[in-house]
């Protein structure tokens, strides 16, 4: 099985937020058309995250995603702001391969049941924003569940609660490392491991990704899949020289 | 010669947008629909699957697939099953210990898979036989898939004695904690248990290579 490599792009109103350096695009600012150029680099999966606030923006995701898989034909994964079953049977049936869920299931966990027994494990991604504990905080494994994208701790243990998502339901745990995220200084290794060593469903690392290199100890530490946005989208690092690296290092790629 | 009809049958669940686009693109002329008539009508007959095997056994017999996949197969006319829509042509499904009778095109039983990571989730290689048409021209590239459910035997045709006037199946395997029935190739029905629809530029091959056996 190779390793997939998948670009992230945050959406809001229906419109890519963070800059997006490529050249040759006709609208730098459409997900729709990230989306079709990175399939085309060799992206193994497209992740779209909803970062709007408001319920009128949130409506024009659906309709980004409808047109992202009229056009793109590797599996797209849609999260963001996902609270309930019928938020998750939309964006199904906009044409959404899987599902990302973060902060409604640690509100209650119960819906990670609830939408696993509908749709299947195959489409629910559960998402988890994980820091190292800081002072006068203790769990377990040393690292904890955040929510406020990163900003507010919940006490709840990362590793505990990414084995106990799975037991739930989730198919799939994509897990962000809130320390590393933005310093491209690589993924945070021993969390990924730790994760790797409870959990048996497919492992996502996500946060921290600076060079081509850093993909690879991602993948090694025992991740499924490696995910970024920034390195990605300013041009630092295409698909093929992800893949490149971790053919070097002996792993398989598509 | 004008494009060749499908129909994606659709029995109210899954993502089937993808299935309908994919085929579109490789030259189809689809239609996404539960009438029988039409299903029947058809070139080529797709039935789609994502979930659990029981809910797509319920889901197809509401629609009454079980029919009409009976009735294309009896007068020869190609069906093609994707994903949990290869499983249900088995016997029967055993998920959560339940198990749930299949459509009974092929004997055998589709279980979980034994490795240490399921989900199998993602881009894998296949074997496929010689002779395959499915997969003429296409070498050397990988598949999307995801399940956690397999036929990890195939019986069908192996007992033949070699001078059979039946063709025996093909049968193309992939590796996940041990072998499982990636695709089959049997006469009209022919079925995958990757997702060619979501498999970039080697799942149109396929679907091409496919549209190419309707007539």
């Amino acid at each position: 099985m190779s390793v997939r490599v998948i670009p992230c792009l945050d959406v809001d109103a229906g419109r890519v937020v963070k800059g997006v350096n490529f050249e040759n695009l006709r609208d730098a600012g459409d997900p729709v058309e990230l989306a079709r150029r990175y399939d085309a680099e060799g992206a193994d999966e497209i992740t779209f995250l909803d970062v709007s606030a408001s319920s009128g923006n949130r409506e024009t995701t659906y309709d980004v995603v409808r047109r992202t898989a009229e056009e793109v034909f590797v599996p797209l994964t849609v999260g963001g702001g996902v609270r309930s079953v019928e938020d998750v049977d939309r964006l199904l049936r906009a044409g959404a391969d899987k599902v990302g869920v973060n902060t409604a299931a640690i509100a209650r966990p119960e819906l990670l049941s609830e939408i696993a027994d509908r749709f299947g494990s195959q489409v629910l991604v559960v998402s988890v924003d994980a820091r190292r504990c800081p002072d006068g905080t203790v769990t377990d494994s040393g690292f904890e569940v955040t929510t406020h994208g990163g900003r507010r701790g919940t006490g709840l243990d990362a590793v505990a609660w990414a084995a106990r998502a799975a037991e739930l339901g989730a198919g799939e745990v994509l897990l962000n490392s809130m320390d590393a995220d933005g310093t491209n200084a690589g993924f945070d290794l021993e969390m990924l491991s730790d994760v790797r060593s409870l959990v048996a469903v497919p492992l996502i690392a996500s946060g921290g990704a600076g060079t081509a290199h850093h993909f690879t100890e991602a993948a090694l530490a025992g991740a499924d899949a490696v995910l970024a946005a920034s390195v990605f989208h300013f041009g630092t690092l295409t698909i093929n020289e992800v893949k490149d690296d971790m053919r070097r290092a002996g792993l398989a790629v598509r | 010669m004008s494009a060749p009809s499908v129909v994606v049958l659709d029995y109210g669940f899954g993502n089937v947008r993808s299935a309908v686009r994919a085929l579109e693109r490789v030259g189809a002329k689809v239609e996404l629909t539960s009438d029988r008539e039409t299903a029947m009508a058809a070139d080529g007959l797709v039935v789609p699957g994502v979930g659990a095997y029981a809910a797509v056994m319920t889901g197809l017999r509401g629609v009454r697939g079980d029919w009409i996949v009976e009735r294309r197969l009896a007068g020869g006319l190609p069906v093609l099953g994707i994903c949990v829509g290869l499983q249900v042509m088995f016997d029967e499904g055993v998920e959560h210990g339940v198990s749930t009778e299949g459509l009974g095109q092929w004997p055998g039983i589709v279980e979980r898979l034994a490795a240490p990571v399921v989900p199998h989730m993602g881009w894998n290689t296949v074997d496929a036989p010689a002779g395959s048409r499915l997969f003429e021209g296409i070498a050397d590239e990988r598949f999307y898939f995801v399940h956690s459910y397999a036929a990890q035997t195939f019986t069908l045709g192996t007992d033949e004695p070699a001078d059979t006037v039946f063709a025996p199946p093909l049968v193309t395997w992939a590796d996940h904690g041990g072998r499982f029935v990636a695709a089959v190739e049997n006469g009209p029905l022919s079925a995958t248990q990757f997702h060619p629809e979501k498999s970039g530029d080697a799942g149109a091959q396929l679907l091409t290579n496919w549209l190419g056996t309707l007539r």
